[in-house]
């Protein structure tokens, strides 16, 4: 008997690139503890206050902070794993939550804190279903869909502004305390995130629906031939970010408790570098939500050290474009697939 | 005679409409003349080179998201440097700014194997990033001289007009004759049949994105020249010339159209705006409605695209 299967050596490079393919999650969490042990010896105390004695071995009011504005960001992340894995990707995410915000903000004075929040989620979740229609049926590169939703939802937001300029803002006390308030030291934004990162993950993982995301991004073709209907996939999918991106506004407006017009655009590039930082593949097939928290998580962390070097606003955009360019290029480069 | 009219049909089919569109604003606003269309043209100036760039690098078969960052990267450097010195080499540093930047993004593309929308969304957060590094708020100067270059009249037509005209003319023509040009629509229609017929596909692909920074940067250059300052937030530009190209009749995906068709269209896009604010629309109801027909336009152009596609 000969041994039949191919012996040669592989490469030590696309050996290891397999390896990250495979385990995506070890190196990010070792890079995770890597930059918070830098913050610790760039700021000594911030994160082990021993010596200084304020709580116990690690800071909990560091770790809360750092958990509390890293969940809006793995929030929208979401939006952009889903929509990833079939080489898409939703740039109208920002202006939804801001919308969503803005919304819920002004309207529970007059028709209560949950109508406000129906209402505010079925904004996201008609952007949502036009972005689907447009991806869809029209097959417009959803990157531009997106980016043209997202510019007739500023307008749309500029209009309504205009319409409720005398009704004053008040912010439903649940959402308050989600946002602001703590249990056992933790954020209390925890009790939507868990349940939500849970559903999020048994999506991808154990339903045909998740499935047929990595399929359609795998190969198009071969999964519309193996009888997917992929205008009713592409619609629930925008459909679902929207909601996920009204939802994220909701909880970001109790966290900011301060509704302006581009309350949460700010995150949306954040969102798409978590994504890709966690594992994602940009151009489909590849991806997991348990990266994107980490990614999210990765850069808190990294904003925290720039605002501690004082860099400037500008300096941060830039490093953030980079960021997103050399993780993909360096997963084109190991992989060797597009 | 007929061979000509049918090739560019849908050229002649825009001019058609601009005309129909001039005659409905002067039916709205009587007083709709001369000053107008000058304001207007005026107003398209960015516009147009923006559309001149995106036009090029979709017809050799990429995407640039970037342009706006771009343009208000040149825009901040000019402001800046007119401040200082003269403002012949300002301008000249600025256009050169303009091709850096572009050659960076083609060599990025072709270097790293990264799609062309991975590769151009990203640059287009480190350009924003650059020019609030160059510039933190709206500032800096314009030399006196490049305001008025587009202010006003010559040879009986809009000066700003002209200088759309003669200027993309003087870079676009001499390339689409040259070989240059013809690599261009080769690499755009089928980048592997054009490799194997000889054609140096990265360079093309380099040099493609390279014009596309040239004119952004003379679309950064005619924001400032409007504006009299430099403004570090980038504007509207990238969905608008997204789609007047691709209503100028430029498919997406590459090899096909010219830039005579994007920039009768971005004045279609422009003189629309005009009549809604001739008709008192609420400006910002103007945005949604524009917002409205940009993605509808590209919604168009895909299906088309598609149908196409489906038939040959």
């Amino acid at each position: 008997m000969t041994d039949a299967t191919d012996t040669r050596p592989v490469p030590a490079l696309t050996r290891f690139g397999r390896w990250l393919a495979d385990n995506p999650m070890v190196p990010l969490i070792v890079f995770l503890f890597l930059l918070i042990a830098a913050l610790e010896v760039m700021r000594p105390g911030i994160v082990m206050p021993v010596r200084t004695g304020r709580d116990g071995f690690i800071s909990t009011f560091w770790v809360s902070n750092l958990v509390k504005f890293a969940i809006p960001l793995a929030m929208l992340a979401a939006c952009q794993v889903l929509t990833m894995l079939t080489a898409g990707i939703d740039l109208s995410v920002g202006i939804v939550a801001t919308v969503a915000a803005f919304v819920c903000a002004t309207m529970t004075s007059t028709i209560g804190p949950v109508p406000a929040c129906l209402v505010a989620i079925s904004c996201g979740l008609v952007v949502g279903i036009v972005n689907g229609l447009g991806v869809a049926f029209a097959r417009v590169h959803p990157l531009i869909m997106t980016l043209g939703t997202g510019l007739i939802a500023t307008g749309c937001l500029q209009v309504y502004q205009r319409l409720v300029i005398s009704v004053g803002v008040e912010i439903p006390a649940f959402l308050e305390w989600l946002g602001i308030g703590q249990t056992w030291g933790m954020p209390n934004a925890l009790f939507v995130f868990v349940p939500f990162a849970a559903f999020i993950l048994w999506l991808m993982r154990f339903t045909g629906f998740g499935r047929i995301l990595f399929a359609l991004g795998s190969n198009e073709n071969a999964a519309k031939l193996s009888g997917v209907r992929s205008w009713q996939v592409f619609l629930a999918l925008y459909a679902l970010s929207g909601v996920i991106a009204a939802l994220t506004g909701l909880l970001y407006l109790g966290m900011i408790r301060q509704p302006s017009l581009s309350l949460a655009n700010p995150l949306l590039l954040p969102s798409v570098a978590a994504a890709v930082i966690g594992g994602t593949s940009i151009f489909g097939g590849r991806g997991s939500f348990a990266g994107a928290i980490v990614g999210a998580l990765i850069l808190r962390v990294l904003n925290t050290m720039l605002t501690l070097l004082q860099m400037p606003e500008g300096a941060r955009i830039v490093l953030f474009g980079l960021i997103i360019l050399a993780v993909t290029a360096l997963y084109v480069r190991i992989t060797g697939s597009r | 005679m007929s061979a000509w009219v049918r090739k560019n049909a849908w050229v002649l089919g825009l001019l058609v409409i601009l005309v129909l569109l001039m005659g409905l604003t002067k039916a709205i606003q009587p007083s709709f003349g001369a000053g107008g269309i000058e304001s207007l043209a005026r107003a398209a100036l960015p516009f147009a080179f923006a559309t001149a760039g995106m036009a090029i690098v979709i017809i050799v078969g990429g995407i640039d998201l970037s342009v706006a960052s771009m343009m208000a990267v040149c825009a901040v450097t000019a402001a800046v440097l007119m401040e200082r010195m003269g403002g012949v080499p300002a301008l000249l540093i600025a256009l050169g700014v303009g091709i850096a930047m572009g050659a960076i993004n083609g060599a990025l593309i072709v270097l790293t194997r990264v799609p062309d929308i991975v590769v151009t969304l990203a640059m287009l957060f480190v350009w924003e990033g650059t020019a609030l590094l160059i510039l933190e708020t709206p500032g800096g100067a314009t030399a006196d001289w490049l305001r008025e270059g587009i202010r006003g009249f010559a040879f009986g037509l809009p000066k700003a007009f002209l200088v759309t005209v003669v200027l993309i003319a003087l870079v676009w023509l001499p390339i689409r004759r040259s070989k240059l040009g013809l690599s261009i629509y080769a690499t755009g229609s089928d980048e592997l049949a054009a490799f194997r017929s000889g054609v140096a596909t990265g360079r093309t692909r380099i040099l493609a994105y390279a014009l596309c920074g040239l004119f952004c940067a003379m679309g950064g250059l005619s924001l400032a020249a409007l504006t009299g300052i430099g403004e570090p937030v980038p504007g509207p530009y990238l969905l608008a010339s997204v789609a007047a190209a691709v209503l100028g009749g430029v498919v997406l995906g590459g090899g096909k159209g010219g830039l005579l068709g994007p920039i009768v269209a971005v004045f279609i896009l422009r003189i629309i705006r005009t009549i809604l604010t001739l008709m008192a629309v609420d400006p910002n109801v103007t945005t949604i409605v524009e917002g409205t027909i940009m993605v509808g336009v590209v919604i168009f152009g895909a299906l088309v695209t598609t149908r196409g596609r489906r038939t040959a």
